[in-house]
């Protein structure tokens, strides 16, 4: 009892900013800026439908799907093999790599981004959603080698010999025995890299110019010399949350996932 | 923990793949700026400075102020997003709909873009026209973020404890799932009651975890920029001016690049000091067992 009420106390906190969000994406500029008004007394989808008849602002959707989606897979596929030997062997610098891995989350972004647009013209890939995904593992894929070695840390390694003694060669018992004990540890580390990336904007608009630009490019354009477009902002926030509810909803079994020991 | 790790060198095959996509991205640019400074060097008329830079920064009492401030900022949200997280991951149901439904309210201010959740909180929180702005004033209390430097703290504060806790929720929330059903079973044939299964079963389990989780809010709230650049500009006067709002005041603002660039690397240090620190502090036990 008690938890469900600290849990809805928590959520409607959540929601609060949210709906409020979604509140002044149905207003005008006018209606925002002239007093409060709890919900919209004169709603309107001007703002939406901004956004909608605005080629460039669809296309941002799907660019930024189409290289968060990729960044995310390549994260946890790298990471997976690496997050293993960190978590069961020793070997040579393996503390000091560990730990290096962690530091380039430190870097900020805006020394590098002059090197990263000639890095990436140089090997051709400017202007690409492959571009963005692959700048973006600088920041995913440490998040991802730790995450998934704190939950893989969490597996006696018990499981690891007896399989071996068993006879069940590595792939398989990687993939059918290993994986499985730590699913809500890969949720958990897809939903973080699909956030990190989807969030970052200053990469991913300085990284491309016309095939693959986020939303975050078109999104600065509600700052204009008249000002804030607050209302088109608040609708463009409503919509970058659709994206993630999506793969939240479907990463949520994953994350949930209880396990049950001894079945090797 | 009962069986060491094993000496293995063929372990670098599996991190391979990892050490080169990252050392792609980290090391070449680095490269590229070592040798476009030197470019500089060789056609520019260059003075060698040595320490003063570092001297002027060290000895900046604006910097102390900022960076004060910022090691207040980052003590206070953690010290109030960990334990926060950590009690909304024990009371998400663990099945049904309600799970669905608080995984992914939960999850919602993580996946707005940052500068939105400034801009929606500039508004939120005006007394005239916000949400809550007006809210707390109905209660009585005279607040206002834009005009009392407390009033803004508190507001920077309370944004950053809304839009980051759910991330320590979720971690803790996938760790208590992965503890095996045994664990519990063993602590009920001992009679363990709640406090006993948090305090011996779960929490030792979630170290792992937790240690990802405090690096991380760290390391993100040391560096925090984007919002309380929307939602305060830094201001009233300086008191939510961090450090690398702080920074970027430097560099962009009086184009102080010397100045800048010892300031970044000073930070950088110092972000990789602290981080260090809770690293080896929280492994300990671990490197201890593992002894």
């Amino acid at each position: 009892m008690t938890k469900r009420v600290i849990l809805g106390v928590w959520l409607a906190f959540v929601l609060l900013p949210i709906l409020w969000m979604v509140s002044m994406s149905l207003r005008t500029n006018e209606s925002i800026l002239g007093g409060f008004e709890l919900f919209p007394h004169a709603p309107t989808l001007a703002n939406y439908a901004t956004i909608f008849g605005d080629a460039s602002w669809r296309d941002g959707y799907i660019n930024s799907t189409i290289y968060v989606l990729a960044n995310t897979v390549l994260s946890v596929a790298v990471a997976l093999p690496a997050a293993y030997a960190f978590s069961r062997w020793r070997f040579l610098g393996d503390k000091h790599l560990f730990f290096w891995l962690l530091t380039n989350r430190m870097s900020p972004p805006a020394v590098f981004l002059l090197p990263f647009v000639q890095l990436y013209q140089n090997i051709g890939l400017f202007d690409t959603h492959w571009a963005v995904a692959l700048a973006h593992t600088l920041f995913n894929v440490p998040l991802a080698v730790w995450i998934l070695e704190g939950f893989m840390s969490g597996i006696p390694r018990e499981i690891d010999e007896t399989a071996a003694i068993d006879g069940w060669p590595f792939p398989r018992f990687f993939a059918f025995v290993f994986l499985p004990l730590i699913k809500s540890g890969v949720g958990v580390t897809a939903f973080f890299c699909f956030m990190f990336s989807w969030v970052e904007l200053l990469l991913a608009r300085t990284l491309t110019s016309v095939h693959a630009k986020p939303i975050a490019a078109t999104m600065t354009r509600t700052v204009s010399a008249a000002g804030m477009d607050w209302g088109t902002l608040a609708a463009a926030g409503v919509l970058t949350l659709v994206p993630g509810v999506v793969v939240i909803y479907f990463v949520r079994n994953y994350i949930a996932k209880g396990f049950a020991l001894g079945r090797v | 923990m009962s069986v060491p790790r094993t000496r293995n060198d063929r372990a670098w095959l599996f991190v391979l793949p990892v050490v080169l996509l990252v050392a792609f991205n980290a090391l070449i640019p680095l490269m590229t700026v070592v040798n476009y400074s030197v470019q500089d060097i060789l056609t520019g008329n260059p003075v060698f400075v040595g320490a003063e830079w570092f001297r002027k920064v060290l000895r900046d009492p604006e910097l102390h102020g900022a960076l004060r401030r910022q090691i207040l900022f980052s003590g206070s949200v953690l010290g109030l997003e960990l334990p926060l997280g950590l009690i909304l991951a024990l009371c998400i149901p663990r099945t049904g709909r309600g799970q669905t439904l608080a995984l992914i309210v939960l999850a919602m201010p993580l996946l707005i873009p940052w500068n939105v959740v400034g801009t929606i909180w500039q508004i939120f929180a005006r007394g005239d026209i916000g949400l809550l702005g007006a809210g707390v004033n109905a209660l009585g209390l005279d607040y206002n973020y834009t005009a009392r430097a407390f009033d803004a703290w508190i507001t920077v504060v309370v944004m950053d404890v809304w839009h980051w806790t759910p991330l320590v929720a979720l971690l803790c929330f996938a760790g208590l799932r992965a503890i095996p059903d045994a664990y519990y079973q063993a602590a009920a044939i001992d009679g363990a009651g709640v406090w006993a299964v948090f305090r011996h079963v779960q929490l030792p389990r979630l170290r792992g975890v937790l240690t990802i989780a405090v690096l991380l809010r760290f390391m993100d709230s040391f560096m925090i920029y984007t919002e309380p650049f929307v939602l305060t500009g830094g201001g009233p006067g300086n008191s939510t001016t961090f450090l690398s709002q702080f920074l970027a005041r430097i560099a962009v603002g009086q184009f102080d690049l010397g100045h800048a660039a010892a300031f970044s690397l000073i930070y950088f240090l110092v972000v990789l000091l602290f981080s260090w620190l809770f690293y080896t502090t929280m492994t300990l036990e671990d490197a201890q067992e593992r002894a």
